[in-house]
């Protein structure tokens, strides 16, 4: 794969820090770089103060949601009357996205460590990491990482010599997208079949096995142990732009790039930066045509709207989209975008866990739609009845899936309309390889 | 329930006080407002999957699902009056329908549909699926039992699956693939084959769980529905018998919360095929010369209250535990002076076939649904004993009884045999007397059952020829012993049985409603234990 790639000099370096350094993975290596400090320190603090530091920070979680970090661990009950849980989602599927991947291959200790931490804050005994099983290499790093940790008593019934106990295992997917979703995470892990679960209850109310349970993402938890060493002040100083965006964001930039790859930016930071200075732009000749920012489940923005798009939670949606896990999808003048959102839309029909009308059917319906567009059979009410099909799958379901196919095909249909009705017309004929 | 915190919310305009928890489509239903709905039923846990019963709630920005939501105070709830809710329900319908084969007219949920009348009800008139578009298909599976799956009209509500799991205990349903690839799935090396497993049929919503038994007998609208009680054991199930012109075509729990809640057992499905059987007693008969012939009513009553009016002593009565208790207080009365050995025997099977999620609902062993009955008006079970009292005894009455493996010479002795029953086993033929009675039906009447619950049962369907319910048989037969008037309803031999045995006071038919209700507490003890 030829990564990871050098680091430009306009990144931030926390989270990838260590990203190609293979001594970085091994236990003393971590301790080596600072490691183990952030989990010692937080042990000895409080699970509350731990909680309101987090807080203080303005951590966001990384999976897609943005939904503040220590909130979300305030969450759990603060008379422990049952088990708490703590999963890891490292269940990384969203198409485009592959910064948690990157996360575990290098840096496994800090993962490991940012959960412990959180274990600890919301008093948790036990975290599952649940990794999507294709990452083969991630979980062997992982799982090394881990048997490290227990052997230098990291982790088990005295964390680093504590009073707390903390037990760690690494749980791996079997091949489901919806299992990234929280509760269908959860389900898996029982070895259940992984549907959503309605809410509320809550899972720090009902979580995994009926317990209170946290669920954060791998690269939410990754900058945990930063925010504690370096404290919540310096974390929320990394800043561009709004407030309520601060930190470093891994994005994951795929596409027609000269250089694709994740890179670490602060939040705030211009999308025209990340594509034409980091990623080296479009290769000769071509022009950006489309972004999809936060990976496939977010609406598509024009060239127009990404050269203007602020990096952030506030800015992607000032832009009409969404910042989502990260995963930014560039497309150049050559992209099909309806044979582009076909293919988004597969994805999704085949990922429904099938319990939701409007998703098991609206997304294979949406399928077959942009396949008949793109066989030349398409008809103009077509283009309607799938802003139709889309609006009836948005906000209805529960969980977000039907809206993430909805989302991406809705939005290139009204700002690449011109490209549906060649086909439409005539005009573009029908690529048979591609339906 | 008294001091239960009470929510009031308004849906629809209706304005509905409720207990805290209920949910919003619970509560819509006591306001009078059907929420259309699939994959909720009381009887199972909340999936919330169909996404049919999306409601407006002011101030919550996205509908919320009926099913799941709890209704709260002050809430404003628009199901009907909401056009952003109807839009989402016609979204839900069509799409439920772009994979349907559209074959109603040769779906036996036909009529009965949940699918069809939610489409009819506020559906678009027309698809916009275009028809070059392929639509699912699976074959038929047999799942065993009474069952059959057509995964091509199956809507993926799960209440099968949820039944399986959550209240048979039984996990052998699942749905199996994703997207609209999916289906439901049978666990490879089992079958449909639990006690309780029928259920699934009646939860399906619409065409896709079947019963083989009934498959193609019938059109839903051709059927008429009649309150009942199974008589397949002692438990008392709620249950319709649906019939076409007179036949029963096939029997359905109807949902009684003290009872069986929404459910019967297979065993009890069965039992309408006793119902249609063609060997009956179709006219009165009299002894004449060594033969029965058929007689008129008049005649035959006038003969039979003669043998009693001529004979005392001892009596003994024969009767079925299936009896209605009406007919079993009167047999008692019109014997009123003999010296009585009044016996019953119930079929019993080994073991209990309990539905697992539902406390206290359980296939009994004991098969017969008005032992109960019988025991509290002092009917023993005592067969063999009243067998050899019928040896030395001055009148025999039977009273639905089958005689199974009793032989004339057992019943000479008397002499006098009066028969009342539906069928004319042999053994009956040495009656002086037949009396053609109606079954379960064919007539009015009541049970109680096991845990001593009085329980009525109205009349389905004609009975065959001349035959009569045993209550009126015997209440003519009082008269013309010169000891009460002809009555005129099974619920008025019901107002004399209540008012002269201490267990069933101060009930009525009015009173038992069709739910039932339990006898004083005292003798229900009695009856439970």
């Amino acid at each position: 794969m030829g990564y990871p790639h050098k680091p430009h000099p306009r990144e931030t370096l926390v989270l990838s820090e260590h990203f190609g350094d293979s001594d970085a993975r091994t236990y003393d290596g971590w301790v080596k770089r600072g490691g183990y400090r952030a989990l010692e320190q937080a042990l000895g603090m409080e699970p509350q103060a731990v909680i309101d530091e987090v807080k203080a920070s303005g951590l966001r979680g990384r999976g897609g949601a943005g939904f503040p970090a220590g909130v979300k661990w305030d969450f759990m009950p603060k008379q422990k009357s049952k088990r708490h849980y703590l999963c890891c989602n490292a269940d990384e599927s969203e198409p485009g996205t592959f910064k948690d991947r990157e996360i575990m291959r290098w840096t496994p200790h800090a993962l490991i460590e940012g959960c412990a931490i959180a274990a600890h804050a919301i008093r948790a005994e036990v975290v599952y990491v649940y990794i999507r099983g294709e990452f083969t290499e991630a979980i062997a790093v992982m799982q090394q990482a881990l048997d490290e940790a227990y052997a230098k008593g990291v982790l088990g019934r005295k964390a680093l010599g504590s009073g707390t106990s903390i037990d760690m295992y690494i749980h791996r997917g079997a091949g489901a997208y919806i299992c990234g979703e929280e509760t269908a995470l959860m389900n898996s892990i029982e070895g259940k079949r992984g549907n959503p679960r309605i809410r509320p209850p809550f899972p720090a109310a009902v979580g995994v096995f009926g317990m209170p349970t946290t669920i954060n993402n791998v690269e939410t938890l990754g900058s945990v142990p930063h925010i504690m060493t370096r404290g919540a002040e310096w974390y929320k100083s990394l800043s561009l732009s709004s407030p309520k965006s601060t930190g470093t964001k891994l994005m994951s930039v795929c596409g027609h790039v000269a250089r694709p790859g994740n890179f670490e930016i602060t939040m705030g930071f211009p999308m025209k930066d990340l594509i034409y200075d980091l990623c080296g732009g479009m290769s000769p000749g071509r022009t950006l045509k489309a972004v999809i920012p936060g990976g496939s489940s977010v609406p598509v923005l024009d060239r127009e709207e990404a050269e203007n798009c602020v990096l952030d939670y506030e800015g992607c949606v000032a832009a009409g989209t969404m910042l989502g896990s990260g995963g930014m999808i560039v497309f150049d003048d050559t992209a099909d975008m309806v044979y582009q959102m076909m293919r988004i839309a597969k994805f999704y029909a085949h990922e429904s866990c099938a319990q939701c009308t409007q998703c098991r059917e609206g997304t294979a319906w949406t399928v077959r739609i942009l396949q008949k567009i793109l066989s030349g059979r398409g008809e103009m009410q077509d283009l309607d009845l799938l802003l139709d099909v889309g609006e009836m799958m948005t906000g209805k379901t529960i969980c977000v899936l039907s809206d993430s196919c909805a989302a991406p095909v809705g939005s290139a249909v009204q700002k690449f309309r011109g490209e549906f009705e060649a086909y439409i017309k005539g005009a573009r004929q029908p690529a048979v390889a591609l339906v | 329930m008294a001091d239960q915190e009470r929510v009031t919310l308004a849906i629809d305009g209706m304005e509905i006080t409720v207990p805290k928890g209920t949910t919003i489509l619970e509560a819509a239903k006591q306001a009078g407002v059907l929420i259309p709905h699939y994959c909720y039923h009381p009887g199972l846990p909340v999936a919330g999957v169909c996404r049919m019963c999306l409601v407006e709630i002011e101030g919550v920005p996205k509908l919320q699902i009926g099913c799941a939501t709890p209704a709260a105070e002050g809430q404003t709830v628009r199901v009907n009056e909401s056009e952003q809710a109807k839009h989402a329900r016609q979204g839900v319908l069509e799409f439920l329908l772009i994979n349907h084969p559209l074959d109603c007219p040769i779906c036996d949920q036909a009529g009965e549909c949940e699918l069809q009348n939610y489409v009819f009800q506020e559906g678009r008139a027309r698809t916009r699926y275009s028809p070059t578009y392929p639509k699912r298909f699976n074959p038929v599976e047999d799942f065993g039992g009474d069952v059959l799956y057509v995964p091509n009209r199956c809507i993926l509500c799960t209440r099968c699956v949820r039944f399986m799991d959550h209240v048979a205990g039984e996990h052998v349903l699942n749905v199996s693939e994703r997207g609209d690839r999916a289906y439901i799935g049978i666990h490879p090396q089992r079958q449909l084959d639990h006690p309780w497993a029928g259920n699934v049929v009646d939860l399906c919503p619409v065409g896709s769980l079947l019963s083989k038994d009934f498959l193609h007998k019938a059109r839903a609208w051709e059927l008429d529905h009649t309150p009942s009680v199974c008589t397949g054991c002692s438990q008392g199930c709620n249950v319709n018998l649906d019939t076409r012109a007179h036949s029963v075509v096939r029997v359905r729990p109807r949902p009684n919360a003290e009872v069986n809640k929404y459910f019967m057992c297979d065993h009890g499905r069965q039992t309408y095929r006793a119902m249609n059987r063609g060997d009956r007693i179709e006219a009165p008969l009299v002894a004449e010369g060594g033969a029965l012939v058929a007689a008129d009513w008049d005649h035959t009553l006038a003969r039979a209250a003669q043998i009693l009016k001529g004979s005392s002593g001892t009596a003994v009565a024969l009767v079925s535990p299936s009896a209605s208790t009406e007919a079993l207080y009167l047999l008692k009365a019109v014997l009123d002076g003999f010296t009585m050995t009044a016996a019953f025997r119930v079929e019993r099977a080994d073991g209990e076939q309990p539905l697992a999620g539902i406390a206290g609902l359980s296939l009994r062993s004991e098969r017969a649904p008005n032992v109960a009955g019988a025991t509290l008006l002092g009917y023993e079970e005592s067969f063999d004993r009243a067998l050899e009292a019928a040896r030395q005894a001055a009148v025999v009455v039977v009273l639905d009884e089958d005689l199974d493996g009793v032989t004339s010479d057992m019943l000479k002795g008397s002499g006098n045999l009066i028969y009342l029953g539906r069928a004319l086993p042999d053994v009956a033929r040495s009656a002086r007397v037949v009396l053609p009675v109606t079954n379960v039906a064919e007539e009015d009447g009541s049970f109680v059952n096991r845990d001593g619950r009085v329980q009525r049962y109205l009349q389905a369907k004609s009975g065959p020829g001349m035959a009569r319910p045993a209550w009126w048989i015997l209440s003519e037969l009082l008269a013309e012993l010169g000891r009460g008037e002809p009555l005129g309803s099974a619920a008025e031999a019901f107002e004399i049985l209540a008012a002269k045995e201490r267990a069933f006071d101060g009930m009525s038919y009015g009173s038992l409603g069709l739910k039932g209700v339990r006898v004083g507490n005292g003798t229900a003890a009695e009856v439970t234990a």
